[in-house]
């Protein structure tokens, strides 16, 4: 018994490779993480915020203000899987919700135009987005919503069509024959009330991200006529709420070369693999002078490297030729996961990540909570 | 007949107010015809597409190019729709 208890902790390279998630051919295998306590005999595996810490790393890789790439490596997939959901779908943003129709004869019918108006993605000054906006509450059965300055944003659009007498007599792009033959998102005008004019002045205004965004083509005597109302919302209300365009996250690919790959064969294998994913090197004097490297008598010729595994799509196209099969290993490595995050253009992108951790901390607490009366 | 004819709407809707709708233009400025609302009525010519204004009892005809095909304007209510 004593001698079981006293079992060697596992080796630096045991624990990597239990971080490996096997691609084959046409299987996963180790998918699920084994890092708890109870799994390996012996070990103890608990959960602790001193070595959570030690081993939480952050890596960013692009950080635009509509696109963002990082790592976010050393947590479980459960953690990760949560930011990006709550990216999706519980990121506060503001849209338009109600459309109040004056007039429409375009040839697009109210229920569409007004669905069209609510997925224009708006943008404005970010701290009357975020901290002076809030939700609006939902009014009692059969009371009357309270719209104020901090919950309301209007807008209007107004266009009709005319003739452009201006135009060219033999002229048929209608753009140019007439005026306003194309509703664009820019058309859209913002009504600011109260203090609204003071967090959405000038640069700041309320408008929309891509002004070229075609809401509706007009004919002469044709006109759309409307004011809209913007609420802040959610995206597991909506889609129209949610500030990203995609978030989402891989697993960093690995790729082992378990036997040397050389010559002409390198270079196929190179070509299996996206371009910078592997490296071809020239054998050194060295290494074809070591016993038992497999590189013996091989000295100047090229071998197989692996240079750069983020950029590999693992389209394990190498499997399927057999001079490769026993010569790599390929997998993912569970713990290191490459987010990217596109914006929809409310938030900046690494805001949105660092907005969802702040509500995944709130989400906790609230748990928490559940938990202690729960027990109580 | 009374009943069915065309009732110009009040100055903006009573339930969003014209508070509600910063932008919006109420009816009334726009319709030239305001003033005598019961006894002109405005339909658009199916054939020209141009505005034609008809008194009570009128012959259905575009007083343009005569076509007898007229259509009734849209509603000038407001009405709400929700943006999804």
């Amino acid at each position: 018994m004593l001698a079981l208890r006293m079992k060697k902790p596992p080796t630096e390279e045991e624990l990597e490779r239990r971080k490996i998630v096997g691609i084959n051919a046409e299987t996963v295998t180790h998918v699920t993480s084994t890092d708890f306590p109870g799994h390996y005999p012996q070990e103890e595996h608990f959960w602790d915020i001193n070595i959570f810490r030690d081993n939480l790393k952050v890596e960013f890789h692009k950080n635009d203000p509509l696109e963002v790439s990082f790592s976010l490596v050393g947590v479980d997939a459960s953690i990760a899987n949560a930011f990006r959901r709550i990216m999706i779908a519980d990121v506060p943003t503001v849209a338009i919700e109600t459309v109040l129709m004056e007039n429409n004869t375009s040839v697009i019918q109210d229920e569409v135009l007004a669905h069209r108006l609510g997925l224009i993605p708006f943008r404005g000054g970010k701290e009357g987005l975020h901290k002076f906006m809030n939700f609006l509450k939902k009014p009692a059965d059969g009371e009357d919503p309270q719209y104020v300055d901090y919950n309301t944003i209007q807008l209007s659009l107004n266009v009709d069509c005319t003739h452009n007498e201006d135009a060219a007599k033999d002229e048929e792009d209608p753009s140019k024959l007439y005026h306003h033959a194309n509703v664009y998102a820019s058309d859209i005008e913002f009504h600011p009330v109260g203090r609204q004019t003071k967090y959405f002045a000038g640069e700041d205004a309320i408008a929309p991200v891509n002004p070229e965004i075609l809401i509706a083509k007009l004919r002469p005597g044709q006109s759309i006529h409307c004011s809209m109302l913007m609420h802040k919302g959610v995206g597991s209300d909506h889609a129209k709420f949610s500030p990203v365009a995609t978030a989402s996250y891989r697993l960093l690919p690995t790729i082992k070369i378990k036997a040397p790959i050389l010559g002409k064969e390198a270079e196929k294998f190179a070509r299996c693999f996206p371009e910078g994913v592997i490296g071809l090197e020239k054998v050194t004097r060295k290494e074809a002078a070591q016993k038992g490297s497999e590189y013996e008598g091989h000295e100047g010729e090229l071998k197989a490297v692996v240079k750069d595994t983020m950029r590999d799509t693992v389209s394990r196209e190498c499997l399927r030729h057999d001079e490769f099969n026993k010569k790599v290993e390929l997998g993912r490595r569970r713990d290191h996961f490459i987010y990217s995050i596109e914006s929809a253009g409310q938030w900046n992108s690494d805001a949105i990540f660092l907005e969802s951790v702040a509500l995944f901390k709130e989400k906790a607490r609230k748990l928490e909570q559940q938990v202690v009366n729960m027990v109580r | 007949m009374s009943r069915e004819a065309y009732q110009v709407p009040n100055t903006g809707s009573p339930s969003y107010g014209g508070g509600a709708s910063g932008g919006g233009v109420t009816m009334v400025n726009r319709d030239p015809f305001a003033a005598e609302p019961s006894t002109v009525m405005i339909y658009t010519c199916g054939d020209c597409a141009v505005k034609v204004p008809l008194e009570k009892n009128a012959p259905i005809r575009c007083q343009k190019c005569g076509a007898r095909v007229l259509y009734k304007e849209r509603t000038k209510r407001m009405v709400q729709f929700e943006a999804r």
